[in-house]
């Protein structure tokens, strides 16, 4: 299904399109609010870009010397390909540390590399333990927002969930007392946990230590708990410096929330005595994505959100209608460059209204490389052939001053005379919830040629 | 000065009272407008779809006919920076590059390049103003709702000079209306709600008279408007300032 079937199926719910459209207005216009507290915003955001764009750039020594200083500090560092080498090495960590229950926090990722199943199909035990990844867990879902994973779900549903799976009573969706009961399920998780994954915000490459930034302070009592800490993070997430962290940390809790700050914004530099500190670098088609000249930049992306919360088709037609880990304006940019087929649909999901572009806190040109992507895939995707046929007559048309005359006209005396249910058939998408526009008496050129005679 | 007349193709074929106002309007502040007879559209449709190749004949079509003008002026921001922003795809001759430079939207014609706001209209009417989004986000008739940077519009500054004239204020500023060209009818679904709930948010506001600077946005919401019977117009700005000028 192409992401248009898709939203026209959320579509049906008008409500519920009113409300997720509503609960992600909201948080846009915090991250405004916010965002306007702090001098020189357009400013950082300039920083950014360059840091991100320079780290692109020099990704090659960077990464080594990420590896070398996290080596140095006791952290064991391993590299992987694409995502199956990622799930291998993860299984082994926990393998040879005898490893059955594992806790994570919310690492896109790893929700990308599709770890939970590979670890699920080895009977270990893999808990989600932010609450929105824990309801989207349980729910057997994927996450439908990157910051938000259950944004799609409404109280009530969640309600239900919980009643399901962690015998909670029924409480007409009370957000603080399920908060309270999913707290309570997941205290006992993290406490007989044997190994912790998170992801990485930041990887800084001076220190060759990371930092994961939570509300729900879920990485870090996961990792202080448990012996082995496993982070994975993409290939893109260094940061030369640590003194980069100002900018980004800045940034990235108001673009994502409108909050200043995430409420734990955690350095882990190297493993607590008698503990494991794992990271698994990524590449997974980044590579790939980094030789694409028009579409490199899409790797700026320090995944907060706010080009999701500020689209106005993610907002009406759900993050599931993307088929994609990563859905919105970020994720159909990034998405064609894994695979072009499945996602071919994506970049033509979008106005090109570039509000997207406005708000990303580093800059990525993301209106501009979705018509890029459109060029690309209407010559290596094979195209619905009514489609593709009128596009390239209109092309003919357009440049040929006489058969665009001729075309007018008959446009214009089908649109006038033809019967409404011809013009409103099936075929007409326009028509269905739109009138056409009425056709006047004559054209600007006839009425020019009566009027005026300055053609120039 | 010369101005080349530029009437996009929609416009030309369904709202020629949209290219007369503009034409008027011009005229009335003593511009010598010339219509080059062989127009025929900026390309945009086809490269909004991904046909962008297939464009390059009615691209170069357009900067034969607009190449001898000092200016190139229409009433439609999204063709305009398709001109300026897309024409990348040809090679970039003189020629080419002096139409790109000198393609202005009309309400930025007038108020940058003739440094005119007072056009001396009068329209006692409510009106809320659409902003399109090639206008604002593409040619910067204006700031953004999602930048940092200080207030300015440049169809406001018009529209608020205008005797007579309310300028309603809505809840969301400038957010996009759903049309998108192509997407309008691959995406219909998500184009009629986006363009539903534009229409409701000026209902809210008490608005009488939907304007814009891009007659595309204004042909999408009008078509709902007039299939659900809302008790709303829609006028293209140039219409609102060519009132008893």
């Amino acid at each position: 299904m192409t992401h248009a079937d898709k939203a026209a199926e959320f579509n049906k719910n008008e409500a519920k399109v009113n409300w997720h459209d509503k609960a992600l207005w909201y948080v846009r216009e915090k991250r405004d609010k916010s965002a306007h507290g702090v001098i020189g915003w357009e400013h950082i955001r300039d920083v950014a870009s360059g840091i991100k764009a320079n780290v692109l750039s020099n990704l090659d020594n960077y990464l080594i010397e990420f590896e070398k200083n996290a080596l140095n500090n006791g952290i064991k560092v391993h590299w992987a390909s694409d995502a199956k080498e990622h799930n291998e090495i993860v299984s082994k960590i926990l393998a040879d540390n005898n490893a059955k229950k594992v806790v994570k926090s919310k690492s896109m990722l790893t929700e990308e590399c599709h770890l939970n199943p590979h670890l699920e199909a080895q009977d270990i035990e893999v808990v989600d333990t932010d609450l929105g990844e824990f309801i989207v867990q349980i729910a057997k879902e994927t996450p439908s927002h990157i910051v938000l994973p259950a944004i799609h779900k409404t109280k009530e549903e969640v309600d239900d969930l919980f009643q399901e799976h962690i015998g909670t009573k029924p409480s007409e969706g009370n957000p603080e007392y399920l908060t309270n009961e999913a707290r309570k399920h997941l205290r006992n998780k993290f406490l007989n946990a044997d190994a912790a994954i998170t992801g990485v915000n930041f990887a800084i490459a001076e220190t060759g230590g990371i930092v994961v930034c939570t509300n729900e302070g879920n990485a870090d009592m996961g990792s202080h708990l448990a012996k082995v800490h496993i982070a994975s993070m993409g290939i893109e997430k260094i940061i030369p410096k640590e003194e980069h962290l100002g900018i980004f940390l800045r940034l990235l809790a108001r673009s994502a929330t409108g909050q200043p700050i995430t409420t734990y914004s955690s350095l882990f530099n190297k493993p607590a005595e008698g503990k494991e500190m794992h990271i698994v670098i990524v590449d997974n088609g980044r590579t790939e994505q980094l030789s694409r000249e028009d579409f490199r930049a899409s790797l700026h992306c320090i995944r907060c959100g706010a080009c999701m919360n500020t689209c106005p088709i993610y907002r009406r037609s759900g993050g599931h209608s993307y088929d994609a880990t990563i859905p919105g304006p970020i994720g159909s940019i990034l998405s064609p460059g894994k695979d072009l087929t499945k996602h071919s649909s994506l970049p033509f999901a979008s106005t090109l209204c570039g509000s997207c572009s406005n708000v990303c806190p580093v800059k990525i040109n993301i209106h501009e490389q979705l018509y890029k992507w459109r060029q690309v895939i209407v010559k290596d995707v094979k195209q619905p052939i009514v489609k593709k046929s009128i596009l390239k007559v209109a092309g003919g048309v357009l440049a040929n001053r006489k058969l665009y005359n001729f075309s007018g006209r008959m446009a214009r005396f089908m649109l006038k005379y033809a019967p409404r249910f011809i013009v409103y058939s099936k075929l007409n998408a326009w028509g269905k919830a739109r009138d056409l526009p009425e056709v006047k008496g004559q054209n600007f050129d006839q009425w020019y040629k009566v009027k005026r005679k300055n053609n120039g | 000065m010369k101005v080349g007349l530029f009437i996009p193709c929609y416009v030309n074929q369904l709202y020629p009272q949209v290219a007369i106002a503009t034409l008027e309007l011009l005229e009335k502040l003593n511009v010598d407008v010339y219509y080059p007879s062989t127009q025929t559209c900026c390309g945009q449709p086809l490269g909004n779809s991904g046909y962008e190749d297939d464009s390059k004949g009615a691209c170069q079509l357009f900067v034969e006919n607009f190449k001898e003008y000092d200016y190139i002026v229409g009433p439609s921001g999204s063709c305009i920076y398709h001109v300026k922003k897309h024409f990348d795809i040809l090679e970039q001759t003189p020629d080419v590059i002096r139409v790109r430079n000198n393609a202005y939207e009309l309400c930025e014609f007038i108020t940058k390049i003739l440094r005119k706001t007072n056009l001396g209209a009068k329209f006692p009417h409510k009106v809320g103003l659409h902003k399109s989004c090639h206008g604002l986000r593409g040619l910067h008739l204006g700031s953004c709702s999602e930048r940092m940077d200080a207030h300015f519009s440049t169809e406001e500054n018009l529209l608020n000079a205008v005797e007579g004239l309310e300028l309603m204020s809505l809840n969301r500023k400038d957010e996009c209306c759903g049309f998108g060209g192509t997407f309008s009818v691959f995406e219909e679904a998500i184009s009629v709600k986006m363009g539903r709930d534009r229409v409701q948010d000026h209902l809210d506001s008490d608005v009488e008279v939907i304007t814009g600077a891009d007659h595309s946005c204004l042909m999408h919401l009008e078509g709902l408007i007039n299939r659900e019977n809302k008790p709303l117009k829609v006028m293209h700005i140039a219409e609102i300032l060519n009132k008893s000028i």
